[in-house]
């Protein structure tokens, strides 16, 4: 990216402050409504830094398919769970809260200590901004084609598997001789406790 | 712009998951707490991949990569969480205990 130095500082704070006040958001908030969308913020945030590495068509991926999809998708979910229920108090929550957040901020003082102390052996040649998809395109095509092909079909097992588990079983008898008006639109659905007593009577028969 | 600052900030935003992942209740916020350490780890390789190896960016294609899995992994754990709501009309991760003993 051409941008001078003083730019990309100034970026790089105000996407920082965005991208760890919005973490904070999504872990700490206690209506999960706003955490979603502080979530979608940590998406977008993270997609500026790709700008700033570099990574034009990655950080295009990362809004379509995070901003665009998952995000979406974490919003129907909780649209759809969208029961308020006061979580019963477990014995000792403080206590847990506080010895996970020393185990986390031990983990970034590990993590922050490797860091600075490893020489790390920067590449002098100037970055591929110009044509990154075409790089990306070779690598996609030539040495990491298994790879992609997998991927493809991970999708599709990912898909099938999404709308087993989540597909609800229909009553199509109930459906076709009911014929009030409904006041409330809901999906019709196969009664839980009846599922066990039909199959026994379908077995006494 | 130095590769530090990449690697420290994905790091602060992994502990964060990390938090998010071990307390959070709902489980819907542990899904996005997933998120939360899969994108830390999409930032350190896009880091490494602009700094140590701009000329074959195998990092980006990793991160391409991770983000496939991401968003299958968050259309099959929103399904598992959707099931099991309609099962057991909770979302509380400390009431979810169908496969232990």
């Amino acid at each position: 990216m051409n941008l001078a130095e003083g730019v990309q500082i100034v970026s790089f704070a105000i996407l920082a402050a965005m991208m760890i006040g919005g973490a904070l958001g999504v872990v700490l908030f206690s209506n999960i409504v706003y955490s979603a969308f502080l979530l979608g913020g940590v998406f977008v945030s993270m997609a500026g830094f790709y700008l700033l590495l570099n990574g034009d068509f990655v950080a295009a991926a990362q809004l379509l398919v995070y901003v665009g999809a998952i995000n979406v998708l974490i919003l129907f979910a909780i649209m759809l769970v969208n029961k308020r229920e006061d979580f019963s108090p477990s014995a000792n929550a403080g206590l847990r809260k506080l010895f996970t957040g020393l185990v986390s901020m031990g983990l970034f003082a590990l993590l922050s200590t490797m860091v600075l102390v490893t020489p790390w052996s920067y590449s002098d040649t100037p970055a591929a901004s110009q044509n990154s998809i075409v790089i990306i395109g070779e690598h996609l095509f030539s040495d990491f084609l298994l790879p992609f092909e997998l991927a493809s079909v991970l999708l599709l097992i990912a898909m099938v598997g999404a709308i087993i588990l989540a597909r609800r079983e229909y009553l199509p008898d109930q459906l076709s001789t009911s014929k009030l008006p409904q006041t409330i639109f809901t999906l019709p659905e196969r009664p839980r406790e009846l599922v066990s007593t039909t199959s026994i009577t379908d077995r006494n028969r | 712009m130095q590769l530090q600052y990449f690697l420290l900030l994905a790091a602060a935003l992994f502990c964060i998951g990390i938090f998010g992942l071990i307390t959070s209740r709902n489980a819907v916020r542990v899904l996005m707490s997933i998120e939360l350490l899969l994108n830390a780890v999409n930032l350190n390789l896009m880091a490494f991949s602009n700094y140590l190896d701009s000329t074959l960016i195998k990092g980006q294609v990793f991160t391409v990569f991770v983000i496939t899995v991401a968003a299958a992994e968050a259309a099959v754990g929103l399904a598992i969480v959707l099931a099991i709501y309609r099962n057991r009309d909770t979302v509380d991760m400390e009431q979810f205990n169908l496969l232990k003993w």
